[in-house]
Formats: structure tokens, sequence, C-alpha cells
């Protein structure tokens, strides 16, 4: 059977902007949350974002390349370059070698709103310029990787709600799993502005603890009240074990399981028995038992209903009390269509570090969390074997279970 | 507008904005061949143009349009005609 490592991981958040920088974030519990206050004006309940600032690609990328990129392309460009040179690749390698590009990404607002209101003033389509039917598709991070970096293999964009991001590493594990590709970048983008995320405010989803940014996302707390949006982008290299090997590559990981379902139930409304199911799918294809995972990414975005149902199916699947938990969106906020790529990165960090970020703002259980062994502080010490969960709208749910190479 | 201005604000754009390189600038200088300016660059040529001057360019017009000295007068003529 063949095997599916990553040898490269990149990241551009609102904790740090490589992963050193995200490293020490993680370790020390810092929040990357802030105010911004154009959004109160704009209508919104809650102007609590992750602070995710543009990078300047003027310089790096020429006229054209940075054109069509978007703000979540520009990030995910960033944690691309990050991920590839940590693996040892360059454009060169790809003129020579064929490898894919499956990210996961479900909306580029803003581009189809700038151009909405152009024509409108306008009166001419013309006058929107030729980068916007670009920026205005969700498969703009995909399209525009695949064209600078010059990939020749699988090329596509991965829409699942908030769990994309996993979804495509999910993918890509199963494109190299079966001899389809030696090579997929994998990863996740998520745009941060404010025509975005309106209507998601609109639901009364995110938290309106104002006066305390940093407090605001609380997973698993019992008053949390709501989660708090964030974006960026995050890239893992993922290839096959003997290919990796042969090329003298660095191997961080491997990519042990994928799971997945569909609650089948409720839009909005997450699910224990999809959750769990997604968890026990994973589990079973990395051909391990639930006591062997060392730590549980959890999916928990900080609203009570998410947060209750995924404590409720971690009980079931692994026990009370047992294997530590933390949510990182407690710092970073949730990153949505990045989320289930940015948590791996993170936890791969943290497996090569030796340490288990904490929960922060896990000051009091409820009844649910109550249940799980939650990382209210750093853990230190070395741990082999991960789980990251990744959730999403519609009830789709992947989960990936990651070990160290022994 | 007298074409030393025209001349120097198409420069200027073609230069910011579409990042032509400066030293290929020279009235002779073929659009495509020489500027490298692709389908894409026009449109966004024709917004660069309605923004700086206040016409919109007649795609049909432009195929006529070969140098940088030929889209000079062109905008003059548009802009004297319109």
């Amino acid at each position: 059977m063949r095997r599916v490592v990553i040898t490269g991981v990149g990241i551009y958040s609102c904790i740090g902007k490589n992963c050193t920088e995200v490293v020490d974030s993680l370790y020390h519990g810092r929040s990357g949350i802030g105010i911004d206050p154009a959004r109160t004006e704009y209508g919104y309940r809650s102007p609590l974002t992750g602070i995710v600032t543009r990078p300047d690609l003027k310089g790096i990328l020429d006229r054209k390349q940075r054109a069509f990129l978007p703000q979540e392309a520009e990030y995910a460009y960033i944690s691309t370059i990050e991920a590839l040179a940590q693996a040892g690749l360059d454009i060169a390698y790809f003129e020579q070698n064929e490898a894919g590009i499956l990210f996961g990404n479900d909306s580029s607002a803003q581009a189809v709103v700038e151009a909405h209101e152009t024509i409108k003033e306008k009166r001419d389509t013309v006058l929107v310029g030729a980068a916007s039917v670009f920026h205005s598709m969700t498969s703009v991070v995909s399209m525009n990787l695949a064209t600078i970096l010059k990939l020749k293999g699988i090329n596509f964009s991965v829409s699942g709600a908030c769990a994309s991001g996993s979804h495509a590493i999910g993918l890509g594990y199963l494109f190299i799993k079966h001899g389809l590709q030696e090579m997929v970048i994998c990863g996740g983008a998520q745009e941060v502005n404010m025509v975005a995320m309106g209507s998601f405010d609109g639901i009364s989803a995110f938290s309106t603890r104002v006066d305390e940014p940093a407090k605001a996302s609380r997973p698993f707390d019992a008053d949390r009240d709501g989660l708090v949006p964030s974006g960026g982008a995050a890239t893992l290299i993922l290839e096959e074990y003997e290919h990796a090997k042969k090329r003298g590559a660095t191997i961080l990981c491997e990519v042990a399981g994928y799971g997945f379902s569909s609650n089948g139930e409720h839009i909005s409304q997450p699910s224990d028995r999809g959750s769990y199911v997604a968890m026990e799918r994973a589990l079973r294809d990395s051909g391990l038992l639930p006591k062997d995972i060392g730590y549980i990414n959890a999916h928990a975005t900080s609203t009570p209903i998410g947060d209750k149902f995924e404590a409720m199916a971690i009980t079931q699947l692994f026990g009370e009390n047992s294997v530590p938990v933390s949510s990182t969106k407690s710092m970073t906020g949730h990153e949505c269509w990045m989320a289930g790529a940015s948590e791996l990165v993170y936890t791969i960090l943290m497996m090569q570090n030796d340490f288990i970020a904490p929960n922060i703002n896990f000051e009091r259980p409820d009844e649910y969390s109550a249940l799980l062994n939650i990382a209210a502080q750093r853990m230190d010490g070395r741990f082999d074997v991960a789980l990251s969960n990744s959730f999403g709208f519609g009830g789709t749910n992947s989960a990936l279970v990651i070990h160290q190479i022994k | 507008m007298d074409i030393n201005e025209i001349i120097e604000k198409t420069n200027h754009f073609l230069i910011e904005e579409i990042e032509v390189d400066p030293e290929l600038i020279s009235p002779t200088a073929d659009l495509r061949e020489d500027l490298g300016i692709d389908s894409l660059d026009f449109v966004d040529i024709v917004v660069l143009v309605e923004r700086n001057f206040g016409f919109k360019i007649k795609a049909e017009e432009m195929t006529e349009v070969r140098t940088l000295e030929a889209f000079y007068q062109y905008i003059g003529k548009k802009l004297n005609t319109k």
C-alpha cells in the first residue's frame, strides 16, 4: 500500500505570517483577534475579526501574476512558497515533474461586490477590468497557483464550507494513496473582508464580546457567545513516501487516515452522529485505535451548539477525560474555508515542537465539555498521533489522522 | 489637452499600472510585439483610458493602433472629436 507523507507546511494567519511566528503564538497562547471598526459602521452586529494584513507582493511577482490574486490567493501564495521551501521544491522542479494542487475555498466575495458596483455605476461590464473574472471564482487559489508554479497534475478547488481545507487534504491523500499522483499541494484559503462575512454576521453566529477581543473566541467554555471570523491561508505538501525518501525530503509526518460523513439533517446545526462517523472512519482508515491518539485538534468554533455536538462525539468515541483536546480557534478565531488546512498545520507544528497549544479562554466547562480532557493550559511533551476535525454547513464532516514517522 | 500631456499620462499608467519596462517606451514601440501587451492587458487599458481621459476605447478602432505613437494620436483624436 502506498503511504502519504507531508514534506512541507506553510501558514499565513492572524497569529503569524510564517511557521516560526505561529509556533511562538501557539506556544504562548496568543490571540490574533481584534476589532475592525468599519464593520460596525457597515451594519455588522460584531466588529470582531482575526486581524490579517495583506502581503506586499510587488517585486516578488510580476504585475500579471499579482493582478489575478485577490487577498485569499495572496495569502495562499505566501503560505505555499513557505511550504515549498521547506519541502525543497521550486518552479524548476514542477517544470520537470508532475504535481497537483487541491485547495479548499468556498467564496471570493469581494471581487463580485466590486464588479457589481462598477457595472451599476458605469453601466458597462468592460470597465470592471480583466482580473475580476478570476478574482470572483472560488477556484481562484488553485487556478493562480497552478499557473504561477507551472503545475501539471490534478488542479481544482474544494468547496465544503468550513471543512473545505480538510477535505482538500483528504482528497490529496486519496489521489496519492491510489497511485494517481506522486505529489499534491494541498491547503485552504479564507478571505478576510467586510463584504464576505456580512451575511454570516446576520445569522448571529459571531461573538459580540467586543470589549475583550482576545477573550471573545472561547471554544468549549460555558460563557461563549459565538465564533469570531478570521482567515489567511495554509499549505501542506503531500507526497508519496518512497518518492519523498528518494528526493531526500524531510518527512514531517504521515497522513494516516481520512474520514468523512454527511449529517443528512439540518443545514447549519451539527450532529454528534455525523462527527462520530467521520472520526471513526478516519481512525479505521489509519488502522489505529482511539487509545493511540495523543491529541485532538477540535473543530470547536465557540458556538454553544457546535461545541456541544463535537464534545458529545469525542466522548462517545474516546471515552470520558481521555485524549487531550484543544481548539486552536480560541486563538485564531474561525478560519472557515482555510481552517481544516491551517489546523492540520498547527497540529504538525505542535507535534514537531513537543507541545499541545492551550485552548485559551476555557475557564468554565459546561456539562458536555466537562467530560473532555481540554488543555486549558499548554501541555508540554511529545505526542505521536493526532486527529484534526473539521465540520461545515450542510452537515459536511472531515477528520484527518496524522502520525510521526518512526 | 495637448499631445505632451497625453503622452505623459499614457506613459505614466503604462509604467505604473501595466508595469511596462520604462526603457521600452518609445514612439515606435509596437504595443503587442515590443511592450508585450496581451488581450487581458487591453481590458485593463480600456479601464485606465476611461479613468485618465474620460472616454471608452472602441475595440474595433484599436485594431488599427499598432505603435505607441499611434496610440497617443488615437487618444488625441478621440479627445478632440468628443
